[in-house]
């Protein structure tokens, strides 16, 4: 059977949210149309929304699993603000996620999984799918998936649950069909994933192809609509998540400097993903150790410093608090270790899956004493790996911890990433000092303020170490008034001087004007759109996005004074915006928003709508 | 790093640094950093391959008087600096020095995993039975009923039994020693220097001033020979003034015997090597008033090293992988955009 006709659309952009159960393999789905479309060549952009149960009852709100995909013939930044088609395999999830869904959007639910048990499960009074209003609001499919995926797989040797199971690839093989994507790429993916049950590779495999065929052959399905190929620069590229391109950025920086990378932690979510990478490059000497505690984890980090290796803590918001005791060593012993905090939604246990960006003062200033130390952010996921790169890079050269500082967006989130080659990469320069002749623990380096890394091993330079002040130079225990506040302005300076080693502020857009939007961290992508959006509309709008948040680059007091407003746009309550008015005495506006979810980019740009008014 | 065939035979002094040593005069720790001074040159291991690393308290100043590399860290997380370092750097030796308060109380869990993971660290565990540094609180190790500052009508908690935990966790060596005896700390200590994996050393420590004579029934000159079993292993289990006494057990309850009348072939022979901990329990368990309290080595078995076994991981991967840095930036799925691509 073949349609009489398919109109062809070209579109440069569009969103799906595909959305079911937590055990629908909705993860799965999205990831497969993600490669797919990169594959391609599109631009793309995720955001995968998940609960933090593991399975949470089957069929209700909490256990909702969603992931959203941008995929466009021209440059994005975002996973998009409201999907053009949602994909929902059950009620509950239809009910948590129509209301995201533009209106006359594509609207394909599974009809075989609205029982009553399950609308009920889902807060329904009457059938959705039987209200006309659904059908008027949206291009409504009600498509009995899980049976036509079930009857395609009538003479495959498998149990009927086994075969249920392939309903998310024949969802697949159908929103292929609609944006006109090549069934190859999941095909091998299946084939590859599932070598040792072929069984259950070919079912899948035939569910993804029925799938396309009910596209084609349905005559409901009019419009294919095609997405042709971003224009990027050449080179070889792969999609990467936040946590990904840390850990690889982490391993790189290791390699950059001829060591080995010890990582200490502690599972926690958004974070664990890091471990889990660099605990399968053991080939790269990454050493990973897993922990009792979140304390151990930062204790032992320092340990390894001081051994005179690469090393590395990594957590979330709730495992900085436990860290903060061992980080203050750190930053007393003057050791390079890097604290990547992958921030979720706090205060306490929080939001654990969702996002939010409220640790920077943690960062900044959740220590007793006086306590400095540099804060880097990474704007989306492939800077992940730059920024963990050059985490490494400062906490070498300066001697002292760093905080690196993503969120639950960026980590999770996927984008392409152009490859770099390794050859091209700056090596990092590292000396532990073995002349014992003059040598003072705490002697300084006159540009960097930094102190000798001399490790054990060296003869003749043993020297002790404590949280105990320290006599300037010499390292010893002291008590001395006048030498405290000496030590607490020097360690505060070496860390102002690493701003020495930075680039110049530089905002995008004009260098004057009516409003400067200043951002940092995983809203770089909504926060850039907006800003290029308001600039083609003529608006004198320029953006600047800091990656390094303490100390934060030189030139910005004079860049804050050539725009009439500033806006901050923040995933919390106002916490750089503090920072800034407190610093530079700037009237900056705070535009926040604490819901466990990103900025959509209309938002930012009708806040700077509102601005300009 | 200083190879065998460059090694200085060292003494005491080598370890002793400039520092003027701070603790109150007549301090159990003085008898114990002379002995740690006098073991280390005999272990023929270069100076600047030793790290002492402490925690907080009394006992924890210790590194400072050590010139050896070292780090005074915070309140009962030494094990962890001293597991980070050894996975960072396994050819070093690492010691750790703490009291009852910091490995028993606040570092609790850190003490527990570091002898359950078997890192090749030792723990020197001064144990005075009460807080010193911040001046006379009952610890973990005080006797209930301890009457201390934050205790005026006695402690209500039950004392935590240091080579019981250790057993729990599974430690593959566990020993007891006194500060008052030297030549039994010094054999000890070189016991565990020696030993391969986790060491604890619990060493029982007068506090002169806020708990002097806590161990008197084993310092005694008096009553020391009734109050303590010298453990050896492969030996009978005899103590008293003329070694008249012994332990037998008695279905599961060890007794103490006249050995003149039960014949010493009926007597428990110490087995530090059992791989079960059975008898180091038991051991453990004795104390006054019906028992003399076991010194010596409790345990000492051969178990899987965790840095070892880190570092056997990354060489297993590392002779099955090559190092290829864009190999791994293009695993999985990646593409190619040509140069003319616009």
């Amino acid at each position: 059977m073949t349609k009489s006709l398919t109109q062809k659309q070209e579109l440069d952009r569009v969103t799906i949210l595909f959305c079911g159960d937590s055990g629908d393999g909705m993860q799965l789905t999205g990831s497969q149309f993600t490669a797919t479309s990169a594959l391609f060549g599109n631009d793309v952009s995720t955001f995968p929304d998940y609960p933090s149960e593991i399975r949470a009852p089957a069929g209700s709100l909490a256990g909702v699993s969603a992931f959203q995909i941008n995929f466009s013939s021209i440059p994005i930044h975002t996973p998009g603000d409201t999907p053009d088609a949602l994909v929902a395999m059950n009620p509950a999830a239809l009910k948590v996620y129509l209301p995201k869904l533009k209106p006359k959007g594509m609207l394909i639910v599974n009809r075989d999984t609205f029982s009553d048990v399950n609308l009920k499960k889902a807060g329904y009074g009457e059938n959705p799918l039987e209200d006309p209003e659904l059908a008027n609001q949206y291009q409504l499919r009600a498509v009995p998936i899980t049976t036509l995926t079930v009857n395609a797989l009538e003479d495959v040797d498998l149990d009927n649950r086994a075969k249920q199971r392939c309903k998310n690839f024949f969802a697949l093989g159908l929103i292929y069909w609609i944006y006109d994507r090549p069934l190859e790429p999941t095909l091998r993916w299946i084939e590859e994933k599932f070598t040792r049950a072929p069984k259950v590779a070919q079912a899948n495999q035939r569910a993804l192809e029925t799938g396309y065929q009910l596209g084609e052959t349905e005559e409901s399905f009019t419009v294919n609509y095609i997405v042709a190929k971003a224009p990027t620069d050449a080179g070889a590229y792969r999609l990467v998540n936040g946590n990904e391109a840390s850990a690889l950025g982490f391993a790189t920086a290791a390699r950059l400097a001829g060591k080995p990378l010890v990582y200490s932690s502690y599972p926690i979510t958004p974070a664990t993903d890091v471990l889990h990478e660099l605990a399968k490059l053991k080939h790269l000497d990454v050493r990973t150790i897993q922990y009792e505690d979140e304390i151990a984890a930062m204790g032992s980090a320092i340990g390894a410093a001081f051994g005179g290796t690469f090393s590395l803590t990594g957590t979330s918001g709730p495992g900085v608090c436990l860290k903060s005791e061992a980080i203050n060593l750190a930053i007393m012993l003057e050791l390079p270790v890097v604290i990547l905090n992958v921030q979720r939604g706090g205060p306490s246990t929080g939001m654990p899956t969702k996002t939010e960006q409220a640790d920077l003062l943690q960062a900044f200033a959740g220590r007793n004493g006086e306590s400095p130390i540099p804060i880097l952010a990474a704007a989306n996921p492939a800077d992940c790996f730059d920024v963990a790169i050059e985490a490494f890079r400062i906490a070498v050269r300066h001697m002292t911890p760093v905080f690196m500082l993503t969120d639950g967006y960026i980590a999770n989130g996927a984008e392409p990433w152009r490859v770099p080659r390794f050859e091209d990469l700056e090596t990092i320069e590292v000396t532990h000092p073995t002349d014992p002749e003059g040598f003072l623990p705490y002697a300084r380096d006159e540009s960097t303020l930094g102190r000798p890394w001399v490790i054990p091993g060296t003869a003749g330079m043993e020297h002790r170490l404590g949280g105990l002040e320290k006599q300037e130079r010499t390292g010893a225990v002291s008590y001395d008034p006048e030498n405290h506040e000496r030590m607490c302005r020097l360690r505060a300076e070496k860390i102002e001087r690493i701003a020495d080693f930075l680039p110049e502020a530089s905002p995008d857009g004009p260098s004057e004007g009516d409003l400067l939007v200043l951002s940092w961290g995983g809203t770089f992508g909504a926060v850039y759109s907006a800003c290029q959006e308001a600039q083609k509309k003529g608006l004198a709008v320029a953006h600047l996005h800091l990656r390094h948040l303490n100390p934060f680059p030189r030139g910005l007091r004079e860049v804050l004074s050539r725009y009439r407003k500033v806006l901050i746009p923040e995933l919390n309550l106002g916490q750089l915006a503090l920072l800034i008015r407190a610093k530079y005495l700037v009237d900056a506006v705070s535009f926040n928003k604490i819901k466990g979810r990103p900025f959509t980019i209309a938002e930012v740009e009708q806040k700077i709508e509102e601005m300009l008014s | 790093m200083t190879g065998a065939a460059e090694y200085r035979a060292l003494t005491r002094k080598d370890f002793a640094s400039d520092q003027a040593v701070r603790w109150c005069p007549g301090c159990g720790d003085y008898a114990i950093l002379a002995q740690v001074q006098q073991t280390l040159p005999k272990l023929g291991i270069p100076r600047e391959n030793f790290v002492v690393i402490s925690g907080i308290g009394c006992s924890s100043r210790f590194p400072y008087y050590m010139d050896t590399f070292g780090i005074h860290s915070i309140h009962g997380r030494a094990p962890t600096l001293a597991t980070g370092l050894k996975c960072a750097r396994p050819d070093l030796q690492v010691w750790v020095v703490t009291g009852d308060g910091d490995s028993l109380a606040i570092g609790g869990n850190h003490f527990l995993h570091a002898l359950r993971r078997n890192v090749d660290i030792n723990i020197l565990l001064f144990n005075n039975r009460i807080y010193g540094l911040t001046k006379g609180q009952y610890s973990p190790t005080s006797e209930l009923g301890k009457r201390t500052k934050s205790s005026p009508q006695g402690s209500i908690e039950n004392p935590i039994n240091p080579i019981g935990v250790a057993i729990g966790a599974e430690a593959s060596f566990i020993a007891r020693t006194v500060d008052m005896f030297q030549q039994h700390m010094s054999d000890v200590l070189l016991r565990a220097a020696e030993h391969r994996g986790a060491t604890l050393v619990e060493i029982a420590q007068n506090c002169v001033i806020f708990n002097d004579g806590t161990w008197r029934h084993l310092t005694d000159p008096n009553a020391k020979l009734e109050n303590v079993l010298y453990l050896e292993h492969g030996k009978p289990m005899r103590f008293g003034q003329k070694r008249q006494k012994g332990i037998r057990l008695n279905g599961f309850r060890p007794e103490v015997v006249d050995v003149a009348r039960v014949g010493e072939e009926n007597l428990l022979v110490h087995d530090e090597k059992a791989e079960e901990p059975t008898l180091a329990h038991f051991l453990s368990r004795m104390g006054p008033p019906e028992f003399p309290t076991p010194v010596g080595v409790f345990r000492s078995i051969d178990k899987p090293i965790h840095d070892q076994l880190l570092l056997e991981q990354v060489r297993e991967a590392q002779a099955q992988k090559s190092p290829d840095m864009n190999a791994l930036y293009r695993q999985g799925q990646t593409w190619e955009v040509p140069q003319d691509a616009t």
